[in-house]
């Protein structure tokens, strides 16, 4: 398999996958319990991909400079800072930490 | 309430318009660094293009390009990318049943259909809100996620490892940004806490793209099962306007 095919081919997979959701009909999730349930997907999704982008390194975990960033991200958040700015003190922090390491 | 229509101006911008903005930069910057790093893993400007202008789902495209940088085949790349992308659909389902778009704008819609843009229009409580936070975080990504990603591929080594300049720190300050207005009661906190801990037990353990999917059948399990607190329940949903920054 050549690179532009895998790229083409796992192209039109991953805009399949995306409509393959909207194909669900709506009223299927029109109900209590599947308002929660999807609820309940959001938080746990979030929360995955806060862990992985903070600790996954390949297929391991590592704590590195990004861990800098969570802390920081949080304490921002606490603070009531604006998102964009929380995003940016956590790019800051850790460019910071990277760079004090060196 | 809003008195009139949102439009160019900054002033008639709603939350949700604010908040999609927010998203759509700090996301869109961090195209420089996908295009760094796949024209360092040996992918050609055009290649590199077609994935964001295409695929356009980062965690797929991540998983693509590392892949083929740690030496994989281009199938192996292929798999990788396709599974980290079938949590798309769970939001898409979500996405159908909360914004209901028609036609051509379905097709638009599934293409837009990412992490942020769901979480952004997840984040606001009524539809209207729900809709522009949607479509301002969906399209503003793919416009900056692209614009960014040329730039990041063609400055490639110029700029060196884009980690030094931390923007792999922005990513977790998003994501824990979008999940911050969320953790209010403790019912949502204690969720976190262990679709958290089940991720981080489950990366080393399987392939890419299956943690994350661990974690949505963990949420999944728990708002199935998981008995709705009482005290959590009564907030009126115009309370909760303004939660976004």
């Amino acid at each position: 398999m050549t690179l532009w095919f895998a790229i083409l081919v796992g192209a039109a997979v991953t805009y399949l996958t995306k409509l393959s959701g909207y194909a669900v009909p709506a009223r299927w999730l029109a109900n209590p319990r599947m308002t929660r349930v999807a609820g309940a997907i959001t938080v746990a999704l979030l929360s995955a991909l806060t862990v992985m982008n903070t600790f996954a390194a390949g297929a391991g975990l590592v704590l590195d400079a990004r861990l800098a960033a969570l802390v920081v991200a949080a304490l921002a958040l606490w603070a009531r800072l604006p998102f964009l700015l929380v995003v940016v003190l956590g790019a800051g922090a850790a460019g910071a930490v990277r760079w004090w390491q060196i | 309430m809003r008195p009139s229509q949102p439009t160019l101006r900054p002033a008639s911008w709603t939350p949700a318009i604010r908040m999609g903005l927010s998203i759509a930069v700090a996301t869109g910057l961090y195209g420089i660094s996908f295009g760094a790093l796949a024209v360092a893993a040996g992918l050609t400007v055009g290649q590199t293009m077609a994935l964001s202008l295409l695929m356009f789902t980062g965690g797929s495209q991540f998983a693509f390009i590392g892949v083929i940088a740690g030496g994989g085949v281009p199938s192996a790349a292929l798999g990788a990318a396709a599974l980290l992308g079938v949590r798309n659909a769970i939001y898409a389902m979500q996405m159908n049943h909360m914004l209901q778009p028609l036609g051509w704008r379905k097709a638009l819609a599934a293409q837009v259909t990412i992490d942020e843009s769901v979480a952004t229009a997840a984040g606001q409580t009524t539809l209207a809100e729900q809709r522009r936070g949607f479509w301002t975080a969906g399209l503003g990504i793919f416009v900056l996620w692209n614009l960014f990603t040329f730039v990041g591929a063609w400055l490639g080594d110029a700029l060196g490892d884009p980690r030094r300049w931390g923007l792999d720190g922005a990513a977790v300050a998003a994501f824990l940004g979008l999940l911050w207005p969320r953790l209010r009661q403790r019912e949502p906190v204690a969720l976190a806490v262990l679709s958290g801990v089940v991720t981080a037990l489950a990366l080393p353990l399987l392939p890419p793209g299956l943690p994350i999917l661990v974690a949505a059948a963990v949420g999944a399990a728990w708002g199935w099962w998981v008995p709705e607190r009482a005290v959590a329940a009564p907030v009126a949903p115009d309370a909760e306007e303004g939660t976004a920054p």
